[in-house]
């Protein structure tokens, strides 16, 4: 465990497979936030064969509807929430090119099947450390669904924003192997 | 019988949403560091650390703990010799709400219709207030930032007598287990055993008000809360669900009297933000 690896959006598929859960990843690029509401409308786009508001090519969704900022700042604080709300959607956007999730929690059993078929992660980033998260985001802006208030899709600009890897390509789960190695 | 202008409920009602979300409460600090000792998955280590961490930033920096600054509950505590003048009550705490989480940089978190339109009200209002008579002429608020995440981990059922105390550990420990990594763990359970179907609930949150430094008074509750506890760090789940054995702070339980044909229990989760804070006006 804890083996630090940089990664760089666009992500690729091939610095994707050298990744087991357990690893520490710091993600520097483009990162892009959305919630349960976003993600209803990003997958009606999809099943109406219509053009996402950002490229999903290679992309990593943050799980995050981040505190307002203060002037100055670039954003608030911004730790992840449940993600387990977002599996319903998450097959449809990997299957046209998002290769990262982060957030918290679980994966049901459908979302790491086609992690394994789409050769996407799932990263665990740590709930309720949100002003330590947020000190690796150097830019914000809003890009689609200001009506959504905190729930808008944001784009990130991240310096070595720390998760850890959570479910790699090849079907390991850390929330299985975890609680196994340490119940008693 | 003592006036008290419903104007001056509204800063303070202010500045417990604002301090609630931006400073950890002492007890939560204590017990973390407590658990940081004993625990032995490295991964669990780092992120009890980094919580502590989160905490003196958070101070610093003026900003919340947690992007989800919650749904405001608010515990008022009335004295029955106070005679409230200058409008209405429940819009002054709303009004502190509203000014607590726009002039203090707090998500705003609510939506008006729950299933159809779900839009946002912008101002994190309406406030979900809960209000008892008391003896006396002061005024007790309490105010807690209820997370998401945390809330959706929680559950009433109405359980029979012979389900008795070791039915009410095995469901208590049941709905940590499945809760798994979602409620950000370590957690906080609160429980409430007794009353009535939506009683219990309640008592379940109020629960969750008592210092988790502070053991049940009753020793007999006392042993149970322990129990459960140490059934619940024997789980696994650890830190934010990666693994590890402090899964939980603490088990506070709340019980009363109810029906002969009745035992309702809730577990209501709170997250490691654990977050409420009091004042009184007097």
């Amino acid at each position: 465990m804890a083996n630090e690896i940089h990664l760089r959006t666009p992500l690729k598929t091939e610095d994707l497979e050298k990744l087991n859960v357990g690893d520490k990843v710091l993600i520097t690029g483009k990162v892009y936030t959305a919630r349960d509401a976003a993600h209803k409308r990003l997958v009606e786009l999809v099943e109406a064969g219509k053009e996402l508001p950002f490229d999903i090519e290679g992309a990593a969704i943050y799980f995050v509807g981040p505190s307002p900022a203060r002037s100055g700042k670039p954003i608030g604080s911004a730790g992840p929430t449940t993600s387990y709300r977002m599996d319903p959607y998450s097959p449809a956007l990997m299957d046209v090119g998002l290769k990262a999730m982060i957030g918290k929690g679980p994966r049901g059993p459908k979302v790491i099947d086609s992690m394994v078929k789409n050769k996407a992660v799932y990263l665990a980033s740590i709930g309720g450390a949100a002003v330590v998260t947020a000190q690796s985001v150097k830019s914000c802006k809003i890009i689609a669904y200001e009506d959504l208030g905190a729930e808008a899709i944001r784009e990130l600009e991240v310096e070595e924003f720390p998760a850890f890897v959570a479910n790699d390509t090849k079907g390991n789960d850390i929330f299985q192997l975890g609680v196994e190695k340490y119940r008693r | 019988m003592k006036e008290i202008n419903v104007s001056k409920i509204i800063p303070v009602v202010k500045k417990l949403c604002i301090d609630t979300n931006y400073y950890a409460s002492e007890d939560v600090v204590i017990k973390i560091k407590e658990f940081l000792e004993k625990e032995v998955s490295p991964t669990g280590r780092d992120i009890l650390q980094l919580i502590l961490e989160n905490h003196k930033m958070a101070a610093e920096e003026q900003m919340p703990m947690c992007q989800d600054t919650g749904v405001a509950v608010v515990f008022v505590e009335l004295g029955q010799d106070v005679h409230l003048v200058g409008g209405d009550f429940y819009e002054a705490i709303n009004e502190g709400v509203r000014q607590g989480y726009i002039d203090g940089y707090l998500r705003k978190s609510m939506v008006d219709d729950p299933v159809i339109e779900r839009k946002n009200t912008r101002d994190n209002t309406p406030a979900i207030i809960y209000t008892d008579i008391v003896p006396g002429d002061s005024l007790k608020i309490t105010v807690a930032a209820k997370g998401g995440g945390a809330e959706n981990m929680s559950e009433v059922k109405m359980m029979k007598a012979a389900d008795g105390i070791e039915g009410v550990k095995d469901f208590v420990v049941d709905r940590i287990k499945r809760s798994g990594g979602n409620p950000c763990p370590p957690v906080v359970v609160g429980v409430g055993i007794g009353g009535s179907f939506e009683q219990c609930a309640l008592l379940a949150k109020k629960s969750l008000l008592r210092p988790i430094t502070e053991k049940n008074p009753d020793p007999v509750w006392a042993a149970v809360e322990e129990e459960i506890l140490e059934r619940i760090n024997k789980l696994g789940i650890g830190p934010q669900g990666l693994g590890g054995r402090t899964t939980a702070l603490a088990v506070n339980i709340l019980q009363m009297p109810c029906h002969i044909a009745s035992m309702p229990v809730a577990v209501n989760v709170n997250c490691h933000c654990h977050r409420h804070e009091s004042a009184v006006i007097e």
